[in-house]
């Protein structure tokens, strides 16, 4: 018996192979999204995790050779011996892979292989001989016999100082000292000890792991939208197929097979196809992931300096979780499914205007839900602090819209159906009206790829905007020059000062300030600053009292993270400083001070200025440069123009981006096709009401027409709807998630071309989507559409 | 860079859970002291690279003009991974250096790492001057100067010595088992020191008196033995002791001691002799450590109460310990210094 009520069930699927190929198609998809975007996310954090640990020498200020000379060992143990607790780095390259010799007795806590922590052999790392740790490949590139540690970085290989300079073949060099962050309060000055070199901060991003972690939640966020989209498309396309069984379910009932019996086999049969479905969804996923991780590990590398590994490994985690993606989603779209089929009365058929008097009912419950969402998304904007409140509030406000998106539909229909003249157009509003139900779990699915766009591309224009603004600020000076050490400084400065403007040195250095690690500048007071800075908040004359050594501006990082505001008092080493401004820093993880030059100077003397800003005009700029280089000796790679480090800042920024605009467009392509796949199904369902129309003269191309226009009707309402809520998306992000991710706020701008444009691609999808279905009706045989009359339905 | 680490490798003894007790492993390859040493000085002043583990370490009671007592220590050990010299990366020779300055309220510690091979620490013997990183320890053992730093301290002494070397045990050969392992072990203690200590709450000058102890070995503990406690004593009639028990795992202690008259004159005492008993514990900021000692030598008439200056002179480096100045009252009265090892 159950062999045969199965061939009955599956006899399903082969008379309707389209509806197949819709569920597996759905499930694949949203599996694929999902399992996708987590691959680049898991990939991104192993890698990035891996060269955190190994890589730490970023995270600390460094002593590197001013002419970019190697750096003899005497001067390391110089320096040893003048009571700077420094160790030496040496990195190179070998068969590709980055080699580097650390110095495990002197190192700073933290830098090197994770794995020699573990209690590793120290005397065979230290003797002549010494390991090398890296990960399987990259030893075999190498050819040695090492430790293999497969966290440490892909292509990377650490080893003892000693045996990386006889493997580089550069005995006795090094390439930079890390600076130990707890120093002796008794050190030689660094310029009497090794006056070549120069102290460089530690790479902007001390606190990389939060903004890669803001990056990745922003990925997340972006996989759960996606899971979300396709789940409506699985639940939708389940929906539709528990729908058009009814009448075999009912048959095989009444012949006697119990409702257990058939539960269980629809259970198993579609938990099958949700694993084979899963299994594909996993596979697809893996190319998705495969064609964003380039652009992932771009942004994070540009951004962050995090080294992410170009290629993906298969990990079993992502396996596991879009398989069970997969499985929980058909189970969760399966369970309400059969729970109405167990209460469906044995004789009962397939009615879609019952279904949708049904729909009619649970509407209430459902708007009832989605008012509740609004509303928590509402207190949520009003009292939200920090990013899980932020996102919480975007889940809330999403899932509510989207439930409350049929709602307004009908509402929208049942007016215009009201309101309307002529036959044809009153059955038209109410024929859309009863599809709704039908449709709406694909427009929910397009409502919420339409918001992400609308929303993610309003904060990602509204960034550039902004950013550009704020390199136009910052990047004032017509020329960049920097110094290879002091004395070409010094020659720089007097060389040539009766050419230009002005000349602006920069000079920077990493401290805590009110506990933040702030970069503090040492500045030039100068107009420029005070023409081109816009400050959020400032006292009077802010600039002027930084002039007299008293006061400190703060960037907009610094003034949430430590909570400070104008007009308090910070102090920097012993010296007490008042708050009298706040600028807009963006594109810098990390705090931000401005002090008077003179001020630095005598607080930081082994800090002096290797980078000078020159104003000067425009026009100016080449005969400057060639003063610069042939009387004073400045190589070009040493000086930029200010144009060129726009372009390569935005570069870098627009990098950021590219992944999200990818997800966007799969996710309204995904939306897309459930729209195509709801159509497609619903369009043997109704030939039985499109019947009547046909026999009362309404012609079979008439029909597809409006078949068209209904499906862009319903996707510009939802557009509309979609709008809106995309803007409020925008503001969340831009108020909420990124102050608390990133620590600053932007200006939100608007962008009607490109939401303009949206509409477009949202009705084109849906003109698209439901052009095949159109044409299929058109060309519907009259004997099937008389038959419908003949037919016991 | 974990502590860990730098425990296992400057401290091949110290590669168990007991610290200490590892400093009971075999000699493979390296030296073993031999009784009746000749030493040649001042070559032995320098390095025994053939030798696993040996040591410059220097403790003094101090004070400042208004009778605040101070303790300083100055430390070098070397440890070597083979028993070789050789120069750049690859020598074998390991350098640590430990420095402290203990207040009555405060215990300032401060730790250096680093390898003999490159020149970054070590220890020459003519002329003699042992060094890590900006740590300096030099002089020609009549008069010497001595420097260290840390974050949160610093100090610059200069010594001049008002006596001869002592030599421990037989002629220099301080057997520290029953089952015969011993080192080489000879001391200064009779160094005058005067300079300026650079505290937090700025500089003190201070005076008072120093006792650098040499000791070199391969294989100093037996296997069983678990740690120490060693006493530096100097009494106000111009006596001083040194003084150690070495506790063993059954909760026995292996003991030694030498008296050294007030006119330098010494006396070697076998195990059993010199009998310490500790009065009361004091929790540290690391481990709980006995802080007052009873400590008795009957044949010289000595029973008195050593008492810590600072009971939290406890040293958290790689390998933690205690260290610090001791008052002495009873029979004897005088100042001294205290060292506790294998307190876990």
């Amino acid at each position: 018996m159950i062999r045969t009520a199965l061939s009955a069930l599956l006899s399903h699927w082969w008379r309707n192979p389209l509806q197949l190929f819709t569920l597996l198609a759905g499930l694949a998809l949203a599996t694929a999204l999902w399992s996708g975007v987590q691959a680049v996310n898991m990939e991104a954090r192993a890698s990035y995790d891996s060269a955190a640990a190994t890589l730490g020498e970023a995270g600390y200020d460094q002593l590197v050779s001013s002419d970019d000379q190697p750096i003899p060992l005497a001067t390391f143990v110089a320096l040893r011996r003048a009571g700077w607790l420094v160790s030496p780095v040496i990195e190179g390259q070998i068969n590709g892979v980055r080699v580097i010799g650390i110095e495990p007795l002197t190192a700073p806590r933290g830098l090197g292989p994770v794995d020699l922590a573990g209690g590793a052999d120290i005397g065979a790392f230290l003797s002549g001989q010494g390991q090398v740790f890296g990960s399987a490949e990259t030893l075999a590139a190498l050819d040695v016999d090492g430790v293999v540690s497969p966290d440490v970085a892909p292509n990377v290989a650490y080893t003892d100082i000693g045996v990386a300079q006889r493997m580089l073949n550069r005995e006795g060099e090094v390439d930079l000292l890390v600076i130990a962050d707890d120093q002796p309060l008794k050190q030689t000055a660094l310029r009497d000890v090794a006056p070549d070199l120069i102290r460089r901060a530690a790479a902007a991003g001390s606190d990389v792991g939060k903004l890669t972690d803001s990056f990745h939640l922003n990925l997340t966020a972006f996989g759960l939208l996606s899971f979300a989209v396709g789940i409506f498309i699985v639940n939708g396309a389940i929906g539709l197929a528990f729908e058009q069984r009814r009448p075999v379910v009912r048959t095989l009932r009444a012949l006697g097979v119990p409702l257990g019996t058939l539960i269980g086999l629809i259970a198993v049969e579609l938990m099958l196809m949700a694993l084979v479905a899963g299994i594909i969804g996993v596979a697809l996923g893996y190319v998705i992931a495969g064609l964003l991780l380039p652009d992932v590990a771009a942004t994070l590398n540009g951004l962050y300096g995090a080294s992410v590994a170009g290629t993906l490994q298969l990990r079993p985690s992502w396996w596991i979780s879009g398989l069970a993606i997969a499985l929980g989603g058909t189970g969760v779209a399966a369970a309400g499914a059969l729970w109405q089929l167990s209460r469906m009365p044995l004789l009962a058929a397939a009615q879609p205007r019952a279904m949708a008097m049904a729909a009619g009912r649970r509407a209430k419950v459902q708007g009832g839900l989605a008012a509740i969402l609004l509303i928590g998304a509402l207190v949520l904007a009003a009292t939200a602090q920090g990013l899980v409140a932020g996102f919480a509030m975007l889940a809330a406000m999403l899932i509510g819209a989207a439930l409350g998106l049929p709602i307004i539909l009908s509402a929208v229909l049942a007016f215009c159906s009201n309101r309307a003249r002529g036959v044809v157009a009153q059955w038209f509003w109410a024929d859309t009206r009863q599809q709704l139900p039908g449709l709406s779990l694909a427009l929910m699915a397009l409502l919420l790829a339409m918001a992400a766009n609308v929303g993610v591309s309003t904060m990602v224009s509204s960034f550039r905007l902004t950013f550009v603004g704020f390199l136009d600020q910052r990047l004032s000076s017509e020329l960049y020059v920097t110094a290879a050490d002091a004395d070409q400084a010094r020659q720089i400065t007097t060389g040539i000062a009766p050419e230009v403007d002005a000349i602006l040195p920069i000079q920077s250095i990493t401290t805590p300030v009110a506990g933040v690690p702030t970069d503090v500048f040492g500045t030039r007071i100068h107009d420029t600053y005070r023409d081109n800075w816009i400050l959020l908040d400032s006292l009077d004359r802010p600039w002027d009292q930084v002039a007299t050594g008293t006061a400190i501006l703060i960037n907009e990082q610094l003034f949430r993270r430590a909570g400070l505001k104008v007009g308090d008092t910070v102090t920097l080493g012993d010296v007490l400083l008042t708050i009298v401004g706040i600028y807009g820093d963006y594109g810098n993880p990390i705090g931000q001070a401005v002090i008077d030059e003179h001020l630095f100077a005598q607080m930081y003397p082994d800090v002096g200025p290797l980078r000078f800003g020159v104003r000067i005009a425009e026009a100016e700029v080449p005969r400057l440069r060639a003063i610069l280089r042939d009387d004073v000796g400045v190589p070009d790679a040493q000086m930029i123009n200010q144009a060129g480090i726009k372009a390569f800042s935005l570069g870098v920024f627009d990098r950021t981006f590219v992944v999200t605009t990818a997800l966007n467009v799969l996710t309204l392509a995904v939306a897309g096709f459930a729209i195509l796949m709801s159509l497609l199904t619903l369009a043997t369902m109704r030939v039985p009401q499109l019947a009547p129309a046909w026999a009362v003269g309404v012609t079979r191309s008439q029909l597809g027409r409006l078949e068209v226009i209904r499906a862009v009707l319903l996707a510009l309402l939802t557009a509309v709807i979609a709008l809106p809520l995309g803007l409020a998306l925008a503001w969340a992000l831009l108020a909420v998630v990124n102050v608390a991710a990133f620590g600053w706020q932007l200006p939100m701008y608007l962008f009607p071309w490109d939401y303009a444009r949206l509409f477009g691609f949202a009705v084109l999808a849906a003109a698209i989507a439901s052009l095949w279905p159109a044409i299929r009706l058109a060309r519907t045989p009259p004997a099937d559409l008389l038959k419908v009359f003949s037919h016991e339905r | 860079m974990n502590a860990k680490i730098i425990l296992c490798a400057l401290m091949p003894f110290a590669a168990n859970a007991q610290g200490f007790a590892g400093l009971g492993g075999d000699a493979d390859g390296f030296s073993v002291p031999t009784p009746a040493p000749s030493f040649d000085f001042p070559a032995d002043h320098g390095p025994h690279d053939d030798y696993r583990i040996e040591w410059w370490y220097l403790t003094a009671n101090l004070q400042a003009e208004d009778g605040t007592d101070y303790g300083l220590q100055w430390t070098l050990f070397r440890s070597a991974l083979a028993p070789e010299s050789g120069a750049g990366w690859t020598a074998p020779q390991l350098w640590m250096g430990h420095a402290a300055v203990t207040t009555p309220t405060d215990h300032y510690v401060s730790e250096r790492i680093g390898r003999g091979g490159i020149g970054q620490a070590g220890v020459t013997a003519d002329p003699f001057s042992a060094w890590i990183d900006d740590w300096q320890f030099s002089g020609d053992w009549q008069t010497m100067e001595m420097t260290a730093s840390g974050t949160d301290f610093a100090y610059d002494m200069d010594l001049i010595a008002q006596g001869p070397l002592i030599f421990h045990g037989e002629d220099g050969y301080s057997v520290k088992s029953a089952g015969g392992q011993a080192s080489y072990y000879y001391s200064q203690p009779y160094f005058d020191i005067a300079g300026t200590l650079t505290l937090p709450d700025g500089d003190v000058a201070v005076t008072g008196s120093a006792w650098l102890d040499r000791e070199w070995s391969s294989q100093p503990l037996a296997a069983d033995q678990t740690g120490w406690d060693w006493f530096s004593l100097s009494f106000d009639d111009g006596a001083k002791m040194m003084g150690f028990l070495l506790r063993q795992s059954d909760g026995t202690a292996y003991s030694s001691a030498t008296w050294i008259a007030a006119d330098g004159t010494t006396m070697a005492y076998p195990d059993g002799a010199f009998q310490a008993e500790p009065l009361e514990t004091s929790e540290t900021s690391g481990a709980t450590v006995p802080t007052t000692w009873r400590v008795q030598l009957p044949d010289r008439g000595v029973d008195a109460t050593v008492t810590a200056v600072n009971t939290d002179a406890w040293m958290q480096t790689s390998v933690p310990y205690w260290e610090g100045p001791v008052r002495i009252e009873g029979s004897h009265t005088g100042r001294g210094y205290l060292e506790m090892t294998g307190y876990e």
